[in-house]
C-alpha cells in the first residue's frame, strides 16, 4: 500500500527548516548518521543500522560448476527483496521503483565494480568455482535503505571467510574451519554509497542521508558510489532537478571526505569483531 | 503488578464491572445458567482503579485500533462529496463529516484539502465498519481544540507516548512549557502535533518526544532535561 504523501504543515515546516539548514534530527545539512554493526556468531552475518534504518546481510559460499564461458571466474549473486518488513509502502511480488532502483544499484556497486576478485574465486577451471551468494534482509525503514543495503552488503563480503581449500591434481580437498582457517575473500576495494537529496527550491542546500520524510519530500536524489582511493563507481540521478558540474563536483568532494572516515570506521569495527573471536591454533 | 498474556483469565468481578482495552467478556450459555469469563486480548500489565470496577491492560505498541471518544490526528487523504478521508494510522481509513464540525452548516462549513491535518474524536469505531470522526466534543457540542491544524509538526510516536503525554503529571510538556511558548495537541493514535514560534524550538520538542518515547529514545525525566540543556534554545 503506498502510504498517504506527507501532510501539508509536514511539508511545509521540513522546507522552512532546511531553508535556515535545520534539520529534524538535529543533524547538519551534510552530516550522515553514524552507522552501527552488529556482527554475528558466523561469519559473514552483519546487520548494519544508520538510524532506525536497519538492514541484514548475509553470506553465503558454496561450490559449483562454473559457466562454460567463463571458466576460470567465480560468481556473485545478490539477493535483495524488500519484503513489507522494512514499511507497509513494499508489497511481496510487485516491486516498487524504489526497490529496482535499490537492487541494481547493489547490482552496480558490489558486483559490476569488481570488488570481489571473482578470479581468485576458482577452484578448478572449468569444474568447481565459488559461489558467493549475498542476502540482504531489509528490516525497517527510516529513510537511505540504498546506503544502509551497500554498506551492510560490503562489510558482509568483508566479514566473510570461506573454508580453506586444497588441490591435488584433479582432487579437491574442503577443509573444515576446525582444521585450517577460512580464508577471507579477496576484495579489491571497498566501495560506499551516499545518497543526496535535493529539493524543489533552489535555495535550500542538498542534504546528505536523507530521512525518510525528506527523502520523500525530496525533488531529485543523487547517489554517489566511491571508495576511499577517490574512485567513482556508480553516479546516479534520479528526479528532475538541474544541476550544473560545479554542484556535482561539490557532491563529489563531500562524498570523498565520507567514503574515507567511513573507511576507517568500517576496518576499525572489523577488526575489533576479529580480535574478539576466539580462534584456537593446534 | 502482574502480567498477563492473550488468552489468560482475568479475575475481574463487580456488579458494575467496566472493561477497558486489552480486555474481553466471554459467554458461554449453558443449560442451567449463563458463565461469564473475562479474558486478555493482549500483553501487558493488568490493572484496575481503586474500586476494582474499571479494569483495563497497559501495555505499548505501534499499531493503533481506533476507540470511541479518543482523540485522533489524522491527515485528509481525499474529498468525497460532502465527507473526507482520512488517515489516522488505523488499519482503515476514517470517514469525517463534512457537517461534524462547530456550528458547520449546509451553507457554511470548512473547507479541508488533501494534506490538512486535523484533530478529530473518534465518534463510532466499529469492528465491522469503517471509523467514523467528528471535530467538536460529544456534550457540548463545541469546538474544544478539535477542528483542523495549521503549522507545527507532526511527531509519530509509540501510543505508549503519547497515553503518558495526557497525563497532567507528565513531566515532558511543562518542562517544554517552561522554556518557551508553544501548543500541543496530543492524538492517542501516536501521533503529537506541535507547535512552537521558532523552527528551532518546534525541532527541540520534536527531539525531546522522541528522546522520552519508551519505543526509541527512552530517556528519563532527568536525562530529557540534560538532552534539552544541549539544544540551544
Amino acid at each position: 500500500m503506498r502510504p498517504p504523501s506527507p501532510s501539508i504543515p509536514e511539508k511545509e515546516f521540513l522546507f522552512s527548516a532546511l531553508k535556515e539548514s535545520l534539520r529534524l534530527d538535529g543533524r547538519l545539512p551534510l552530516e550522515i548518521r553514524t552507522p552501527t554493526f552488529k556482527f554475528g556468531e558466523e561469519l559473514g552475518w552483519v546487520e548494519c543500522s544508520l538510524g532506525k534504518t536497519r538492514v541484514l546481510a548475509q553470506v553465503d559460499g558454496k561450490m559449483v560448476k562454473p559457466q562454460p564461458e567463463r571458466p576460470f571466474e567465480g560468481t556473485i549473486t545478490i539477493v535483495s527483496e524488500i519484503s513489507p518488513m522494512a514499511s507497509t509502502e513494499y508489497e511481496i511480488g510487485r516491486p516498487s521503483d524504489e526497490e529496482v532502483t535499490i537492487t541494481r544499484m547493489l547490482d552496480k556497486v558490489l558486483r559490476r565494480s569488481d570488488a570481489v576478485d571473482k578470479e581468485s574465486l576458482c577452484v578448478l577451471a572449468g569444474q568447481r568455482v565459488w559461489h558467493i551468494s549475498l542476502t540482504l534482509h531489509f528490516l525497517a525503514d527510516a529513510g537511505n535503505l540504498l546506503d544502509c543495503a551497500c554498506l551492510a552488503g560490503i562489510v558482509a563480503l568483508k566479514h566473510f571467510r570461506r573454508p580453506d581449500i586444497e588441490v591435488i591434481g584433479d582432487e579437491v580437498t574442503v577443509h573444515e574451519p576446525t582444521e585450517r582457517a577460512p580464508v577471507p575473500l579477496a576484495i579489491h576495494h571497498t566501495p560506499f554509497c551516499f545518497t543526496f537529496a535535493f529539493f524543489p527550491d533552489a535555495t535550500t542546500p542538498p542534504v546528505v542521508d536523507p530521512s525518510h520524510l525528506e527523502q520523500r519530500l525530496s525533488a531529485g536524489l543523487v547517489s554517489i558510489a566511491l571508495n576511499a582511493q577517490k574512485e567513482i563507481c556508480v553516479l546516479q540521478k534520479l528526479g528532475g532537478v538541474p544541476l550544473g558540474t560545479d554542484d556535482i563536483l561539490r557532491l563529489v568532494d563531500v562524498a570523498v571526505g565520507k567514503a574515507k572516515e567511513m573507511h576507517n570506521l568500517v576496518e576499525a569495527q572489523l577488526r575489533e569483531d576479529w580480535a574478539g573471536r576466539k580462534v584456537e591454533v593446534r | 503488578m502482574s502480567v498477563v498474556l492473550p488468552g489468560n483469565h482475568v479475575p475481574a468481578q463487580h456488579v458494575n464491572l467496566k472493561l477497558g482495552p486489552g480486555l474481553q467478556q466471554l459467554t458461554t450459555a449453558g443449560p442451567s445458567r449463563i458463565d461469564s469469563t473475562v479474558i486478555a486480548t493482549r500483553a501487558g500489565e493488568l490493572r484496575h482503579s481503586t474500586n476494582r470496577s474499571k479494569w483495563w491492560i497497559e501495555s505499548n505498541s505501534r499499531r493503533y485500533v481506533p476507540a470511541p471518544q479518543e482523540a485522533v490526528i489524522g491527515v485528509v487523504t481525499q474529498r468525497i462529496g460532502e465527507g473526507y478521508r482520512v488517515d489516522i494510522g488505523s488499519a482503515h481509513p476514517a470517514s469525517l463529516d463534512g457537517l461534524a464540525f462547530e456550528g458547520a452548516t449546509k451553507r457554511n462549513k470548512p473547507n479541508l484539502k488533501v494534506g490538512c491535518v486535523v484533530y478529530a474524536r473518534v465518534s463510532l469505531a466499529h469492528k465491522d465498519m469503517e471509523p467514523e470522526l467528528e471535530c467538536f466534543d460529544a456534550q457540548t457540542r463545541k469546538g474544544e481544540g478539535f477542528g483542523e491544524l495549521k503549522g507545527g509538526f507532526i511527531v509519530r510516536c509509540g501510543l505508549k507516548m503519547c497515553r503518558d503525554l495526557l497525563d497532567p503529571n507528565h513531566y515532558l510538556l511543562p518542562l517544554l512549557g517552561g522554556r518557551f511558548p508553544h501548543e500541543s495537541a496530543v492524538g492517542l493514535n501516536g501521533r503529537v502535533w506541535v507547535s512552537a514560534k521558532e523552527i528551532k524550538e518546534t525541532i527541540a520538542m520534536v527531539r525531546c518526544i522522541e528522546a522520552a518515547d519508551p519505543d526509541g529514545g527512552g530517556l528519563d525525566a532527568q536525562g530529557v532535561k540534560s538532552f534539552l540543556e544541549t539544544l540551544d534554545v
